[in-house]
Formats: C-alpha cells, structure tokens, sequence
C-alpha cells in the first residue's frame, strides 16, 4: 500500500469487514453516517456485528438500515427513540443495548483514539446508566469510571479527504465522526470529495490522515431524510405489529 | 394535547432573556421559539455540533445542517460548527444558560425522568444527563398527567431517573413550579384551571408561592 495514496474501493472494503467485529460509526439521526459505506456493510453479509455510535438511526437512514437486518448483536449509544425496531429489538432481547449519556459516550470513544485509560465522571452517578462501572473515591467525592473505547473497524463520512487522509467535515455533519476515525484499528473514510495532498488548507484539516486507512469516494446520500418523508405515518410511528 | 403543547411553550418562552445561550430539547421544547418574542437575540445551541442556530429553511434545506432532531436548520452571524466532544464540553461546563427538555416525570425533589419506560419506549438518555448537569437553569416541560389521568408531578418518580436534583422549574399546561432547597413550589396557575384542579392533580407534596399569580 502506498502510504501516501489509500484511495480504494468498495470492494477492499467489503473485505475489511468481518463476523463478531466491534464496528464504530460517525453519524448523529443518519447526519454524517456515510451511505455507500453502510450498503456495504449490508451487503457483505457479515453478522454478530457488536455496534457503538451515537444513535440508532432511524429505520430507513444511517445504521438504522443494518439494526433492522438483526445481524448486529449488540449497541452502544446514547438514543434510539428515532428507531422503532432497535427499541423492540431491545424488548425481544434481540439486541443487547447499552445506554450511554452521549457526550460521555463519545469521549470514551475520543479516549480510545488518543491512548488514554479512561477518566472519572459524575454523571450518572446512581443512575441505571452507571452499570457495573467502577466507583473511584477520590478526597470526598465518589466518581464513575468510564473505560476508553476501541474498535475492529470505524466508518466515517468526511465532506473532503486528500489521498493520505487527511479530513474536514461539512457543518453538523462532523458530530462524532473526528473520534470515531481515531479509534479503530482500521479506518476507513467515506468522502463526497477526494482531492491531491496539498489541496487541503493544513489549518483546517480536522482529523490527520495518519488515523486512516482507507478512503473510498461517495455518491452521497442514498435515504430521504424524516422531513422529505411524504407520509406522516413513517415518521415516529412504530411499525405495525 | 395540541393545544396545551402550545400553552406550554408559550409560558417557556417568557424563561428566554435576552442574550442567553439556550438549549431545547425534542418534542415541546422545539416548538418554544415559535413563540419567542422578534426583540430578543439569543444563540441556540444544539448538541449535534451548532452554536447559533437561525430559523427552519423554507427552500434549500440542506441534510448536513439539521438540529438535534434531525430537521433542518440554519446558521445565524457569528455561529459555529464543532464536534460532539465540544458540544458536551461546553454542555458540562456550564456554558448553557438554560436548557429546557422535555420530561415524563419529575420528582418534588427534582428529580428528573425522561429516557426511558422500560418495556414500553425506550428513547434513550441522549444528552438530557449532561445537558442536566451542566445547564445553569434546566426547565422541564410536560402535560400535567399522563392520558390515563396519572400525575407526573410526584414524591418520587417510579421510572428511572436521568439526573436527580437537577429541575429547577416545571412548566406544565396548568401550572408552574419551581424547585428550591428540593423544596416544590406553586408559583402560577395557568387559565382555565383552579387551585383544586392542580391539587388533585399532583401526587407531589407543594407548597403555595405568597406571590402566586394567575398567569395572564
């Protein structure tokens, strides 16, 4: 591979993902979850996919489209309230679902990215969202700890990257994409737009492409959002029995 | 319900001074802008990366500038874009003046309940800890009762609690509450209801303002 170019395909990605991979994905309600990426992962068939992001999707948008398949055997993310079938999924104890506040969430995954060992909150102290976490005393103040997060595979959706990697985001849809590129072993960029290196302004590269494996050029999104939903019934309704 | 969605978000919006960073939740927070008053500049903040949201686009909207919700939004002078660690980053340290969320029940200690009714829906915490947590003034808004008639205001919540001692308000289609030294307060009874409605109404323990008013 040659450092400076890892512009691919779909297909080397296809190859990337495997059963049983812990799968970390950029994305908030589908914002900045990258759509080629997701119909890859669909349909390689891979199963027992241990999932962590900031959300369910919603059925028909962003990691949504794969939860609903029920090849994914667990989740770790803050909502799922726009996904129906994750949270009946979740009922059916189909899915293994682990709620996390969600800036907590995505500084443990920001922790696994910049080789931390986790750090110590109050927030959710006492709550059901402390789990089983550990509780640090430190002077008179009792503390969770929350562990970093690493993945197998991260998937992201970048406005632009250059070939080595180097990224920048478009508006809302950066969210939780710079920390997921950080924490996998492999990473690999969906990218509206692939330029030369030097195209980029080095101020304003979000994530160094030393973080990123793979860059695969994108076709944009493939879903309608929930407001170019014509059929009021498609929004927040559960699906019918 | 529609229209005390409306009753509710209207009495929220008088919360909005001018010049605050304000946070609103999904569901009846959303619809408080509606109803804010032109001469009044604030900065919404949404924790999906934008400080300084401006109003819904009614042409060009655009899929990679939504709110938390997932609707479209815009970007007013002088905001900006940012990831979710610095979203929460500012959530946490306090930089919200007030937030206001959406709630299922709420405590008379302030305890607040609003991510989950296990078995039933289960919408997840989001950022509603933190945002409790951190905001200097958190407001809760919610229908006074259930549909079945079941109180919402109580001496403890029965669902799981998101964060405790974190309401300082409750704006509901007939009343409004503050909570001080976890210690519930009847400060304003909204038209069309009486002492006895709210009375009978509320599981929680209250006491009754010396400056109650009846809200205009």
């Amino acid at each position: 591979m040659n450092l400076f170019n890892k512009v691919t395909d779909y297909e080397t990605a296809r190859n990337i993902f495997f059963d049983g991979m812990t799968l970390l994905f950029g994305g908030f309600g589908g914002v900045g979850t990258p759509p080629g990426l997701i119909d890859c992962l669909i349909e390689t068939g891979v199963k027992d996919v241990k999932l962590i992001g900031n959300d369910a999707g919603f059925p028909w948008i962003g990691i949504g489209k794969f939860i609903c398949l029920e090849r994914a055997t667990s989740l770790v993310a803050s909502h799922i309230g726009s996904n129906p079938t994750a949270g009946d999924l979740m009922n059916r104890g189909k899915l293994d679902v682990e709620f996390s506040p969600q800036g907590i969430l995505v500084e443990r995954i920001r922790a696994g990215g910049v080789g931390l060992d986790g750090f110590l909150t109050e927030i959710g102290k006492g709550t059901k969202l402390a789990y089983n976490k550990p509780l640090i005393k430190i002077g008179e103040k009792e503390y969770l700890y929350e562990a970093p997060i690493l993945g197998d595979v991260s998937i992201v959706y970048a406005k632009k990257a250059d070939t080595f990697g180097n990224l920048i985001f478009d508006k809302t849809a950066r969210n939780t994409n710079p920390f997921i590129a950080m924490a996998s072993k492999v990473t690999i960029v969906e990218a509206e737009e692939i330029v030369p290196m030097g195209s980029l302004n080095p101020e304003e590269i979000i994530v160094p492409g030393v973080y990123v494996k793979y860059i695969i050029p994108s076709k944009g999104y493939n879903w309608k959002w929930i407001w170019e939903m014509p059929d009021k019934q498609l929004r927040n309704e559960p699906p019918a029995k | 319900m529609g229209d005390a969605r409306q009753t509710i978000a209207q009495r929220a919006a008088r919360e909005i001074k001018d010049g605050m960073i304000v946070n609103l939740g999904i569901g009846i927070p959303s619809i408080v802008p509606d109803f804010l008053d032109a001469s009044i500049i604030v900065f919404f903040m949404a924790e999906n990366g934008i400080l300084g949201m401006g109003p819904s686009p009614t042409v060009n909207a655009d899929g990679n500038l939504s709110n938390a919700a997932g609707y479209p939004t815009s970007i007013l002078p002088g905001g900006s874009y940012f990831d979710s660690a610095t979203a929460f980053g500012m959530i946490r340290r306090g930089c919200i003046d007030v937030s206001i969320l959406g709630a299922l029940q709420v405590s008379e200690h302030g305890d607040l309940a609003n991510w989950i009714v296990p078995g039933k829906r289960v919408p997840g915490v989001g950022g509603a800890m933190e945002l409790a947590f951190g905001a200097k003034n958190l407001i809760a808004l919610m229908s006074h009762c259930e549909k079945d008639g079941r109180p919402k205001i109580m001496k403890e919540c029965t669902l799981p609690i998101t964060t405790y001692h974190c309401v300082k308000k409750i704006i509901t289609e007939m009343a409004v509450f503050t909570i001080d030294e976890n210690a519930l307060m009847l400060n304003e009874i909204m038209p069309g209801y009486s002492m006895t409605d709210i009375k009978n109404n509320t599981d929680a323990n209250f006491q009754v303002s010396a400056h109650i008013k009846a809200t205009a």
